[in-house]
């Protein structure tokens, strides 16, 4: 079906938040355009009128009250972050103080 | 070999023949003795194993009540969330990474007061048929040193297969415990999707994962199904039903059961010997008096494509989450935040982790979606259909589960897609969601399914695979023991190999 060229697999690698280097890109090229070639074969079937299935169970939405209850503290959620402060998980700035609103 | 399956190890630690202290010694024993070389384990906790058999002790003699899994060692899967033990998934990303809570499975096995020895080897994020796909050690398999163990769960059946625990936790989301156990001559369960509640594991795909026990018999397998299983509404798929007592259930007579063979299961690519082992299995009931019935998996051949668009697409939404920020493996001086995640990511995942990635967010990418995934939840609903079809005739289906006994270490490393191919039997129970167990049914004579190398012993395992019915498990497992009690393909040990 869809060719799968070295500038499709770096917009997918971005989209997936990988960087991958040249020689991966040319080998993951390979790899993605076999399987996806295989993957091609359900082409063959007719699913018009089939309704799809995300899910092996009829399952319904599970409502519950909305009431505090006793979880992990503050603390142990932060335990295992690379890198913190206080209880707050640090990243690199995100917004331009530059100006702007 | 003294190890002593699951109901001997709790009956006589129950009933003070022994202590929980002298199993777990012993069991540390044999993985001190055969660990270094086969490397199932990922971590072991000997220490606190010992102080918690000494608190079962302390229990067993003043009388006190115990679980159903009392003194039991188990080992657990390292996609399991154990609170203060790490658990990686074998991932240079969750290296370091220690849960502050238990999952469900490991809540239910310590309140049964059973008895976590450690943690056991997989491929990264349980991607992968052969343990290879590993940053912790590539297991080998107890049977023939140079061979795979099979994946994902290859650690939980080789610490079975070798006599370190009697019971060991896998996940399962495309065979990743029946095929393992196939290939190191173990019993694997995967349970009907919702049956165990799936909170704490290590989300791979979310519609597909279900976790079950490894061991080495039939009613070994029921007796931890009923431990583990149940609702727990922190998992809103675990279904809301009754446990049956799985272990009372197991006696039933085989004259009347109805056995499914559908003959695209024994097609091409399916190696002679494995063919000629789960025909001779099928002749054992048939001698029982159970009816073969011919019936039909049409679309069986669609399911290896159908799965690894819905296994990616799933894996590559829920390994979102690996960032660098909330925990594990994080790049050293980002540029910004983008480069944090890309960097971190890169570094910390492996080579079949990256290409799953990939795939799934192709398939779900704009201009694809259609093409690929809907189109494969489409062919999802099929496949289900097939079985719904084929279980208003049955009550179970049979059918090898690998084409192949355990294949040669780095065979498959340099092939993906041959490595998603020998799944073709396994991974159509995961999406449409009904149970399923492998079991023992031969040896394959020592030549191996190639006919090279081979030691001349009995071989290597060979799997039978029963799928039942949604939440027929009671019938599964009793079909499955009463083979077992017919058949001694269970009680061989890898060192009858040699």
């Amino acid at each position: 079906m869809a060719e799968i060229d070295e500038s499709l697999v770096r917009h997918v690698a971005t989209l997936a938040r990988l960087k991958p280097d040249d020689a991966e890109v040319a080998s993951m090229t390979r790899e993605l355009t076999r399987i996806v070639g295989y993957i091609d074969c359900l082409n063959e079937l007719d699913t018009d009128s089939v309704e799809p299935m995300a899910h092996p169970l009829a399952l319904r939405n599970v409502f519950r009250a909305d009431e505090v209850r006793a979880s992990i503290s503050a603390e142990e959620a932060v335990g295992n972050a690379p890198e913190r402060e206080r209880t707050f998980f640090k990243v690199p700035k995100v917004l331009d103080t530059g100006g702007g609103a | 070999m003294s190890v002593l399956t699951v109901r001997e190890t709790a009956s006589a630690i129950r009933g003070g023949s022994v202590t929980a202290r002298s199993v777990v010694e012993n069991a540390l024993g044999v993985m001190e003795r055969e660990d270094g070389r086969l490397r199932a384990m990922v971590c072991v906790r000997g220490d606190e194993a010992l102080l918690a058999a000494d608190a079962v002790d302390e229990r067993v003699k003043r009388g006190d009540p115990v679980g159903a899994l009392v003194g039991v060692p188990v080992v657990v899967k390292d996609n399991i969330c154990t609170s203060g033990v790490a658990t990686t998934c074998s991932s240079a990303i969750l290296r370091d990474f220690v849960p502050p809570y238990d999952a469900h499975v490991v809540e239910r096995l310590r309140a049964a007061d059973a008895i976590l020895l450690g943690k056991t080897n997989l491929d990264e994020f349980a991607m992968g048929s052969s343990t290879e796909n590993s940053a912790t050690s590539v297991t080998l398999n107890p049977w023939d040193e140079l061979r795979v163990p099979g994946g994902s769960s290859g650690g939980s059946a080789v610490a079975v297969a070798a006599g370190m625990a009697p019971v060991a936790l896998g996940s399962d989301t495309g065979g990743s415990i029946r095929q393992p156990a196939a290939f190191c001559g173990t019993v694997g369960l995967k349970p009907t999707y919702g049956r165990v509640s799936r909170y704490g594991l290590v989300a791979f795909g979310s519609s597909l994962d279900q976790i079950g026990p490894l061991t080495r018999t039939v009613e070994d397998a029921a007796i931890v199904l009923g431990a583990i299983s149940g609702y727990d509404e922190r998992d809103s798929t675990s279904a809301d039903r009754a446990v049956p007592d799985y272990a009372a259930g197991l006696d039933r007579p085989m004259k009347g059961l109805r056995i499914g063979v559908p003959p695209e299961c024994f097609g091409e690519g399916l190696s002679d010997t494995v063919r000629h082992s789960v025909e001779a299995a099928l002749d054992v009931y048939r001698g029982e008096g159970a009816e073969i019935v011919e019936v039909h998996l049409p679309h069986l051949s669609y399911a290896v494509a159908c799965y690894y668009v819905v296994a990616t697409a799933e894996a590559s939404s829920n390994l979102a989450r690996y960032d660098g920020v909330h925990y594990g493996h994080r790049a050293a001086d980002p540029e910004d935040i983008i480069d944090l995640y890309s960097r971190t990511r890169e570094e910390g995942f492996g080579d079949e982790v990256k290409r799953r990635i990939m795939l799934g967010t192709y398939v779900l990418s704009s201009g694809y979606y259609d093409a690929y995934y809907l189109k494969a939840l489409k062919v999802r609903a099929l496949i289900r259909r097939d079985f719904e079809e084929a279980f208003s005739r049955v009550d179970v289906i049979a059918s090898p589960v690998t084409p192949t006994t355990a294949f040669a270490l780095g065979e498959k490393t340099d092939d993906p897609l041959a490595m998603y191919l020998a799944d073709i039997y396994t991974i159509s129970a995961n999406l449409a969601g009904t149970c399923a167990i492998s079991l023992p049914c031969g040896f394959d004579g020592g030549g191996g399914s190639d006919g090279g190398g081979g030691s001349g012993g009995v071989g290597l395992p060979i799997g039978l695979q029963l799928i039942g019915s949604w939440f027929e498990e009671e019938a599964l497992l009793a079909a499955a023991h009463g083979y077992q009690l017919l058949t001694d393909h269970h009680e061989r040990w890898p060192s009858d190999a040699a």
